[in-house]
Order: C-alpha cells, then sequence, then structure tokens
C-alpha cells in the first residue's frame, strides 16, 4: 500500500537513483583520464577486483545459516562439486550451469 | 576509434555467453522483484522506472520499503550511501581499464553492478576482439535482463509453470567460476593468491561481526586497510618502470602479468 503522495515517491526514488550514480561515478570524476593516478590507486586496481569477487561470493551466501536448518550443506555440496568439475573439465560455463542444476535438484528433493 | 559492425558483432559473440548465466539469476531475481511491487500495490510504471533508473537490485528492493513508510529524503540518500558505498571501490578498481572509452565510458559507468564489475574485471580479453565492445555489451546485456525481468515479474510473475526453487544458486555459481578462473588466473605463488584470500576473509569476518545486510562496506574497508599494510609485499616491483605504452594503461598492467589467461578466456566463450 502506498502511503506517499505520487510526488513524493518521485522525489524518493530520483533521490536514490541520483546517489547510486554519484557512487559509480565518483572515482572516476576524482580521478579523470587526463591525470595518471597516484600509485596507490593503480596498486589498489590490482588487487582489489580479485578481493572483491571473494567478497562477492561471500555475499552471495550470506543468507546461508551453517548453524541451524540444513547447516548450508546443499550450498556446500554445490560448491564442491564446481571446483572439482571446474578443475576436470577448466569450463566456467558448464560448471555454473552443473552447479546450479544440483543444487535446484538437491534444494527441491534431499533437502526440500 | 571507428568500429566496424563485424569487430562488434564479434565482441557481442565473446560476451554472450558470459551473461547467461546473469540472465537466468537477473531474470528470476528481477521478477520476484517485479511481482513483490506488484503484491504492494506499484503500477507497472513503478518497477520499470526504478529498475532503469537505479539498476542496483539490492536498493531497489529496500526502496521497496522506503516508499511504503513515511516521506523521508534524507533517509534515503544516508541508506543510498550505505547499501551503494561498494560502486566507489568499483570505480577505483575500473579506472584503468576503463581508461580512453570515449562515448561508451558513461554507459560503462552508469551500468556497473555488481555482476558487470565482476565480469568485466575479470574479463580477459583476447587481441583481435574489441575491449570496449566487449565490457559494453556485457554491461547494456545485463541492464536489459534487469529491466526487462522487472517487468515481466510485474506483467506475469506468479503464473510460472515449474518450480525454480534454488535457481538464485546460479548468481552463487557465477561469482564461485569468477573466482576460480581468477585464482587460476594469478600467478601460482602464495603471494598471487593474497588478494582473493584477503577478500575472503574480511568478508567472512565482516559478515560474521556486522551480519547480512550490513558487511560489504567494513569488509571493503577492512580490506583497503589490509592492502595498504601489505603493500610493500604485494605491489609490484616493476610497476614503477613500465614501458610507456602501458603506463597510459594502468588497468593492462595485470593482464600482461599475468600468463595462460588466452586459454582460460577460451574456455569460457565457448
Amino acid at each position: 500500500m502506498m502511503t506517499m503522495t505520487v510526488w513524493q515517491s518521485i522525489i524518493i526514488i530520483a533521490i536514490v537513483s541520483l546517489t547510486t550514480i554519484f557512487t559509480r561515478f565518483a572515482m572516476f570524476i576524482l580521478f579523470p583520464e587526463s591525470k595518471i593516478p597516484p600509485k596507490f590507486v593503480r596498486y589498489l586496481g590490482d588487487v582489489l577486483p580479485p578481493a572483491i569477487t571473494g567478497m562477492l561470493v561471500v555475499y552471495s551466501l550470506k543468507d546461508v545459516t551453517p548453524f541451524s536448518g540444513n547447516h548450508g550443506a546443499p550450498e556446500a555440496i554445490a560448491v564442491l562439486v564446481m571446483v572439482l568439475f571446474y578443475r576436470w573439465r577448466h569450463n566456467s560455463l558448464l560448471a555454473i550451469f552443473v552447479g546450479t542444476i544440483l543444487y535446484m535438484a538437491l534444494v527441491q528433493t534431499v533437502f526440500a | 576509434m571507428v568500429v566496424g559492425q563485424g569487430a562488434r558483432l564479434k565482441a557481442f559473440r565473446f560476451v554472450f555467453a558470459r551473461t547467461l548465466p546473469i540472465c537466468i539469476s537477473f531474470m528470476f531475481t528481477g521478477m520476484s522483484y517485479g511481482l513483490l511491487m506488484y503484491s504492494k500495490g506499484f503500477p507497472f510504471v513503478y518497477p520499470a522506472l526504478m529498475a532503469a533508473t537505479i539498476f542496483a537490485g539490492s536498493m531497489e528492493f529496500v526502496l521497496v520499503d522506503l516508499l511504503v513508510s513515511a516521506f523521508n529524503p534524507f533517509a534515503a540518500l544516508i541508506l543510498t550511501l550505505m547499501v551503494n558505498g561498494r560502486h566507489f571501490f568499483y570505480g577505483l578498481s575500473m579506472l584503468g581499464p576503463y581508461r580512453n572509452m570515449g562515448w561508451k565510458k558513461p554507459f560503462l559507468i552508469f551500468w556497473m553492478c555488481d555482476e558487470t564489475f565482476a565480469i568485466n574485471s575479470s574479463m580477459r580479453v583476447p587481441e583481435g576482439i574489441d575491449r570496449g565492445w566487449a565490457y559494453l555489451w556485457v554491461s547494456l546485456l545485463d541492464y536489459c535482463y534487469w529491466v526487462g525481468g522487472a517487468m515481466l515479474g510485474w506483467l506475469i510473475g506468479g503464473i510460472l509453470p515449474f518450480s525454480t526453487k534454488g535457481v538464485g544458486f546460479a548468481m552463487v555459481a557465477m561469482f564461485v567460476s569468477i573466482l576460480l578462473d581468477q585464482w587460476k588466473a594469478s600467478p601460482h605463488t602464495l603471494r598471487g593468491h593474497v588478494p582473493v584470500l584477503v577478500g575472503l576473509v574480511a568478508s567472512v569476518a565482516c559478515l560474521a561481526v556486522f551480519g547480512p545486510q550490513r558487511f560489504m562496506l567494513p569488509a571493503l574497508v577492512a580490506m583497503l586497510v589490509v592492502f595498504q599494510l601489505l603493500r610493500p609485499y604485494l605491489e609490484k616491483p616493476h610497476d614503477k618502470g613500465l614501458p610507456a605504452g602501458v603506463d597510459t594503461k594502468p588497468g593492462d598492467a595485470g593482464k600482461t602479468a599475468a600468463d595462460g589467461t588466452a586459454e582460460t578466456t577460451k574456455e569460457v566463450a565457448r
């Protein structure tokens, strides 16, 4: 149920949209192409992407409950199988497919 | 740089398969978001407009709650900075790769969501494929998946004929596969794997301390501190003496250092 007027909700959406755009553009404005960024920033550009990938893996698994429910077993099994499959076939897309199908099967049958 | 239709198509072919996991998970997450908006009584234009102008999934879900509570623009601003502050770090990482992208650059930045960042920051584009177009296709495709999913969810959500329980794992699987790709592409020494390990450990620690809703910004700040401390150990010693051509494109420095990456990209493209 909407409690705001249409204009109020448009203002809120605009604020969220513009703030999000700001968070994305800020660094590119702070370090324009005409200047070579400081060495520390370039160093971060090298080490941050892999670290952030690690963070996104954790983020995508953040709602797993290791101490209750099924203790994250379906997630652990699917990720483990993915890693083994990846080592065997070296094919990312197929590994994603295998992991997802396996996970869906697990949560719809064994861990339903 | 003038690029023919052939180069655009080639870049599209190179990236399309990579975006498929995102297509699946964005379609379903986007649809559940559209369906939520429908069930809260919002007209169609709301999810469509929000998906198109904000394009940050978690923030859009938060915004649903904001819109049904009292009018508070300042809270909306602060909350957005907290949820999307991680984009500062994405921007920092993409300064190099997104350099010299001309007219494409504002689009690449506007469309820089978690998933697009994960792909574009890890993608090794082989010689002969236009890097700018590869980045742009990933960004545009992901954007279309999300906006399309949100609109579809409002229109037809809730009438899917089969159980989709667990399909969201496609997103987990994609991040894991990118992690595996990066692990393989980085030098096979402890030092080469330190950045990934720092990211994992900092995130798990912050998740334990701050909980699932609030852990990403603290984790990123923790990484910044750890990387500052490890800088003498991790920073590439040859960074100072790079050839002029490489020096103007800092993002490429990592690319030349990682060997065996062309092979990785080929396999993903299949």
